[in-house]
């Protein structure tokens, strides 16, 4: 049977590890090579890294980061942050990423999402969804959750999925770093929208807040970046929670 | 000494196949290649083709190397051990039907097809980490079993991506299968050649010591 992967997330500016709240006041949480190494060994079924200032600052994406995360890391790797074209989901792959995230280029350039899967295969192509709460609906935002794009989040899911991508991860920036839990409706909502796997992200506090996400929200992995980033809590403690809530977790290798 | 050729054929995560094959031959005699060349080739002990994407642009880039007959001659008369990943083992089949129907190198007899979601209940691709179904004792698997240091190979998962399925025509050609919607191919392997629907170099402990126990092959 699949299980559900517990993913954790390095938010990366200038080379460190960061943490910030509602996407801003950012502060350091490590190096990002020694905590890919660190989780996948206690167990992490992915580790994803996101350079969050590389489209804001228009800079290159860290080649040399992601390649030495990738040496010490034997789970599946998703980069992201920065993409803005074919050759940089190559550049990446290439590093050694498994998936490459795209966010506000696949806004900007739709077309992008259809040629990168066809050219990479569709399971590589996660489009992130950075989504906030506008009266009834959830907008679109891009550049690291600066600008508004206007457009509704549940119709731009379903219009990513028919251009071929292979994964949604959705960030709802009310939660992002509050430590109140998923957004459910909106995770909900986008999950039972597509038939791609969805990633909860943003929110993450306590153990039950994974559960839900699971649950309530229907997704397929769920990522938190500070519970793990500040140890308050660890990818054991989650696997064996849920495992105890009977929802289904590797476990396998955990205590070796 | 072996010689660990990863062929590179334009597509593809090189990397990460190259960086679990370092990590398993950590203290050994072992030269990793990373190539298409004829040469490497020859010199090769133990050849690897990964394969991410889809079954006909991984083919094309595979024929654009010019040395697809030099490869079956490696493999296939020189009986070279052989590892193909995802869509690497998939290419192996006789045909192929992702966004059409084609031809494929058919050195295990069968078909790549989507994966069946009649009821459109299944999130596709198949992702993620799924239990192994291990259903026979193999050579192979019996070195597997030694290194991980378990006693049985129940509740053992590995890493998946992926959208198709080879379904192989000769049931004593398929090793481990996995669930999904369907009985999922996950491991063949016949006489030299391997191959893996699962990703070995993305699977932690299980995936490292299957690798480890392919460099041991032959």
């Amino acid at each position: 049977m699949l299980k559900i992967r517990i993913i954790p997330c390095l938010d990366v500016d200038a080379g460190r590890v960061v943490k910030g709240i509602n996407f801003l006041s950012l502060r350091d949480a490590g190096d990002p090579v020694e905590q890919a190494k660190a989780y996948s060994d206690e167990g992490a079924d992915e580790i994803t890294f996101l350079d969050i200032t590389a489209t804001h600052q228009q800079r290159r994406p860290m080649i040399d980061v992601i390649s030495k995360t990738a040496e010490k890391c034997f789970v599946p790797l998703t980069v992201g942050g920065g993409v803005k074209n074919i050759m940089d989901i190559k550049e990446f792959l290439l590093a050694g990423a498994d998936k490459v995230s795209i966010n506000s280029a696949a806004i900007k350039n739709p077309s992008l999402i259809n040629e990168s899967s066809k050219k990479f295969g569709n399971q590589c192509i996660v489009v992130a969804i950075d989504a906030k709460k506008k009266s009834k609906n959830w907008n679109v935002f891009i550049n690291g959750g600066r600008v508004d794009t206007g457009i509704d989040a549940i119709s731009w899911a379903k219009n990513i999925e028919k251009r071929g991508a292979g994964e949604i991860l959705l960030t709802s920036m009310d939660r992002d770093g509050t430590k109140n839990g998923f957004d459910l409706e909106l995770t909900s909502k986008i999950s039972s929208a597509v038939n791609i796997p969805v990633i909860a992200s943003g929110g993450v506090g306590c153990l039950k807040d994974f559960f839900d996400g699971i649950k309530l929200g229907g997704a397929s992995a769920v990522l938190a970046a500070s519970v793990f980033h500040f140890k308050e809590l660890t990818i054991k403690q989650v696997k064996k929670y849920l495992k105890s809530k009977n929802i289904n977790v590797r476990i396998d290798n955990l205590d070796k | 000494m072996k010689n660990v050729l990863i062929i590179d054929y334009g597509t593809g995560n090189l990397k990460s196949v190259h960086n679990a094959i370092k990590k398993v031959s950590e203290k050994q005699d072992c030269k990793i290649l990373v190539s298409s060349s004829r040469e490497d080739l020859k010199k090769s002990t133990h050849i690897i083709l990964p394969g991410v994407g889809a079954f006909e642009s991984c083919l094309n880039g595979l024929i654009k190397t010019k040395v697809l007959s030099y490869l079956e001659e490696m493999v296939l008369e020189k009986k070279k051990p052989f590892l193909g990943i995802c869509v690497g083992m998939q290419m192996l089949a006789t045909k192929g039907f992702e966004n059409g129907e084609f031809a494929g190198l058919d050195w295990i007899s069968g078909e790549v097809n989507k994966i069946n979601n009649p009821n459109n209940n299944l999130k596709i691709p198949h992702m993620g980490w799924n239990t192994l179904k291990f259903l026979k004792e193999t050579a192979f698997t019996k070195c597997l079993l030694k290194k991980m240091k378990v006693t049985n190979l129940n509740d053992i998962s590995a890493y998946f991506v992926h959208s198709y399925n080879f379904k192989n025509k000769n049931a004593n050609e398929k090793v481990i299968t996995t669930c999904y919607g369907e009985e999922i191919t996950a491991m063949i392997s016949k006489e030299n050649i391997i191959g893996t629907q699962f990703h070995p170099e993305k699977s932690h402990y299980f995936g490292l010591a299957f690798l480890k126990t392919f460099l041991e092959q032959g």
